[in-house]
């Protein structure tokens, strides 16, 4: 009501006719803000930008890109239809329709053709409902706040004055307290025998506090006694179990109130045993009701961590194994499994004061509970400031920042980041995008979520670097991402937050790097074990397709750096070099194997003897006074017929080897006629070897 | 021409969408926008190149239109239109498509004569 009165309120219109927007708009008149949206996606993004700044939606049905079933589920999704009514609008008047769109939490319905008093009235109707509910949610939570904060206050102070009479310190209450609160937890993750609700811990942890009311009927003397009790006096001490029980039995007014009875079971059972050795009933194992059982345990591990008036403190973690010993009574072997796995955390519980936390948890609890709204505004109101903290430094950063949601598929990018690639800010169906899909690339998105679901809970963070491909070129990203996970159990995968680091130059300087090592610094072209690896990914990953292996050397090699010096030599190479590299095509391999040795792999369908040739013949020329010839040994790898390149290399070498020792100056395929040669071929591939060093 | 005599020649109701907007003004102003509107061009380009989703769409809103301008006429054949490309094509569309093109041209030709008599 406030906000109608100081601020003039926002309607959102979705349809795709621009008319019916407009009609719409001037049905409504000059009293509110008209935001419109053309279509489901871009209702969507307005929504996610500023949900709260809207009081109300009109939403068409039919529309292109997403439709208003869509916006529908991804309002619920997101629980923006808890805090924003939906007038749906439609000349849809099927009743399916209708049911379907009431289930999914539309407030009313206009139908097409619109009258404007209608139109004016329904809109007018359902701000002031959602007003009033806001108000009265608010109002609720004021009271039960006011309402804890009160009794919780008077309970502090009544088990403060048992505890000024005992002379301890106020500390003790408030541990147990907070240790019943803990233990009580854990115990609810470990097992659900003792169905135990958020509710009845809350009423448990409370109810801790007045375990020792009874002490006020104890004779001081006894009570602040230094020494050790007499028998007698012992059996007076006990008594402070019954007399508690019986002080809130007999309250005059609300002893059936649920949190006396599990204060009564406290005070009256918190000093039985689990084998039935303690007072003042002798019960055994769960006939101790467990509201007993853990207040027990937590004050017996505080009373031996505080100091007494007949005693000092003893250690964390002596008084853990005393209790785990049994030293100290015996105890439900699930509560002392939990004290066991939870030794480490314990000191952490009682210095963090968790009772506080405690108490606001417990308020918007019973919030919840009493509303069934799900979501109070003041959980609504905390999510906006964290929203509008988010976005205001998402647009300062100049990261790309993303966020990306399952269901619906949907991907949503910093504006810097958007703008940067290209793209919108909301990406409905980010596989089947084309926009980002031409931005990420062909595997990356599929890459990235494989990723992402192999995360777990626990270790949800992935990295990766990919090639973004935007404004004309293409720039290396470190992609950085954090899966979120569900709470369920199995915990679902529900999506995932990230930012993309631009690592271009450091990358580009790193491959610069790599490519050095891999090509042989003369010419080019690649060096001997960068070819070796290539080739052996070429053929293991399509062992289907027909490969050629050509090895060659320069004739008389040795004569032209002799007579013309090594410089002409180099320059005779880098002749090769280059003549080889533009006789084949760019995906075929180019190698200098070392020395005045190449190396070439290619591909082929048919006559591969055609493309020899022209090969041979393109190097072979006159260099100014140097005739470039070479000797040159070819080996085909049949259709799968499983060659490895070590034997395609060695069939190579040897018809190298046969031309050579004929006179050089040809070329020839391997063929089984030279099978005897392959045995020399072992000193031929060792001679590259330490060619290559050279090389290198 | 008086918008009440445009109205009697487009077969529209003058007085069912006066009750409605109940003013003149308002619906004189979108009367003329609907000469704008760019929905019956993508409807017959739509139904040409075979989309027929996207044909649905542009005559659902040419329907809407028409519901909210009391353009009875034009809205009863787009009405009988959307219903035919309802979850695919039905053999009845093309013959209705023609109608509503029928339809179409009465309604924005006697708009159109209606803008030039008021010298809008």
């Amino acid at each position: 009501m406030e906000k109608a009165s100081s601020k003039r309120q926002t309607i959102l219109v979705v349809d795709d006719s621009e008319m019916n927007r407009s009609i719409l708009a001037d049905m409504l008149g000059d009293e509110y803000d008209i935001l419109e949206a053309e279509d489901g996606l871009e209702a969507v993004s307005i929504m996610q930008k500023k949900s709260d700044e809207i009081d109300l939606v009109l939403l068409d049905i039919v529309m292109p890109r997403m439709n208003g079933f869509d916006v529908l589920g991804v309002m619920n999704q997101n629980g923006w239809i808890e805090a924003t009514p939906v007038i749906m609008v439609s000349a849809e008047s099927g009743s399916p329709q209708v049911e379907r769109a009431y289930d999914m939490g539309v407030t009313d319905f206009i139908m097409r053709p619109f009258d404007a008093l209608i139109v004016r009235r329904r809109v007018v109707n359902t701000l002031l409902l959602y007003a009033k509910q806001r108000r009265l949610v608010s109002m609720v939570e004021e009271q039960i706040y006011e309402k804890e904060r009160r009794s919780g206050m008077m309970i502090d102070i009544l088990s403060h004055i048992v505890e000024f009479r005992n002379g301890e310190s106020g500390q003790h209450i408030l541990n147990v307290r907070t240790l019943t609160d803990f233990f009580l937890r854990l115990l609810m993750q470990k097992t659900d025998q003792y169905h135990l609700t958020a509710g009845d811990i809350s009423r448990i942890s409370t109810g801790s506090a007045l375990h020792d009311i009874g002490k006020i009927a104890i004779d001081e003397h006894i009570l602040n006694k230094p020494g050790r009790l007499t028998a007698e006096e012992f059996e007076v001490m006990k008594t402070h179990a019954m007399v508690g029980a019986r002080m809130l039995d007999e309250l005059p007014v609300h002893q059936n109130d649920p949190l006396v009875r599990t204060a009564y079971e406290i005070c009256r059972w918190h000093h039985e045993r689990y084998d039935g050795r303690g007072y003042p009933d002798g019960l055994a194992g769960d006939d101790i009701p467990i509201s007993a059982q853990v207040v027990a345990l937590a004050d017996v591990y505080d009373a031996l961590t505080s100091p007494r008036v007949y005693k000092d403190p003893i250690p964390h973690e002596t008084a853990v194994q005393m209790i785990l010993d049994g030293k100290c009574g015996t105890f439900n072997p699930l509560l002392l499994e939990c004290l066991r796995e939870s030794a480490g955390q314990i000191r952490g519980q009682l210095a963090g004061g968790s009772v506080s936390k405690g108490t606001r948890r417990e308020i918007q609890a019973i919030a919840d509970e009493s509303l069934h709204s799900g979501v109070s505004t003041r959980t609504l109101r905390l999510l906006d400031y964290e929203r509008d903290k988010f976005s205001f430094f998402a647009a300062l950063t100049e990261d790309i920042q993303f966020e990306f949601t399952v269901s619906p598929p949907m991907i949503t990018l910093s504006p810097w980041g958007a703008k940067k690639l290209g793209v919108d800010e909301i990406v409905m169906d980010p596989v089947n995008d084309p926009k980002l899909q031409a931005v990420l690339g062909p595997g990356v998105w599929e890459e990235l979520s494989a990723k992402l679901r192999a995360t777990t809970p626990k270790e949800p963070d992935v990295q990766m670097e990919c090639a973004l491909h935007y404004d004309g070129g293409t720039r290396w990203h470190r992609v950085i991402s954090r899966a979120v996970w569900s709470a369920d159990t199995p915990p679902q995968f529900e999506g995932a937050l990230g930012k993309a680091v631009d690592v271009h130059e450091s990358r580009v300087r790193l491959q610069e790097l790599e490519d050095r090592a891999s090509t042989d610094a003369m010419t080019g072209l690649l060096n001997r074990s960068s070819a070796q690896e290539q080739i052996e990914l070429r053929m293991q990953d399509r062992p289907e397709a027909r490969y050629a292996l050509v090895f060659f050397d320069v004739d008389r090699f040795k004569y032209a750096n002799d007579v013309f010096g090594h410089m002409f030599g180099d320059q005779v190479l880098i002749r090769v070099a280059e003549k080889l590299h533009g006789s084949v095509r760019q995906t075929d391999i180019c190698c200098r194997a070392g020395g005045d040795e190449f190396l070439l792999f290619l591909e082929y369908k048919t006559d591969i003897e055609k493309t020899v040739e022209r090969i041979y013949n393109n190097i072979c020329e006159d260099f100014e006074q140097f005739p470039i010839r070479l000797s040159m040994g070819v080996a085909l790898g049949g259709e799968n017929d499983g060659s490895t390149y070590e034997q395609l290399l060695q069939a190579a070498d040897a018809a190298l080897y046969s031309v050579k020792r004929s006179g050089g100056g040809r070329f020839r395929f391997y063929d089984d006629s030279l099978h005897d040669l392959l045995g020399t071929v072992q000193g031929s591939m060792t001679r590259i070897d330490e060619k290559g060093g050279e090389t290198q | 021409m008086t918008l009440q005599e445009c109205y009697k020649a487009m077969g529209a109701d003058y007085d069912d969408v006066m009750g409605r907007l109940r003013s003149e003004r308002l619906v004189q102003k979108f009367v003329l926008k609907f000469l704008d509107d760019g929905s019956f061009q993508l409807l017959c380009d739509a139904m040409a190149e075979g989309r027929i989703e996207e044909a649905f769409r542009a005559s659902h809103t040419i329907k809407g239109m028409c519901q909210n301008l009391g353009f009875t006429k034009l809205g009863q054949s787009s009405h009988d239109l959307t219903e035919a490309l309802r979850g695919g094509k039905s053999p009845a569309a093309d013959g209705l498509l023609e109608q509503v093109k029928a339809d179409y041209a009465q309604t924005a030709g006697t708009i159109l004569t209606f803008k030039q008599s008021a010298g809008l």
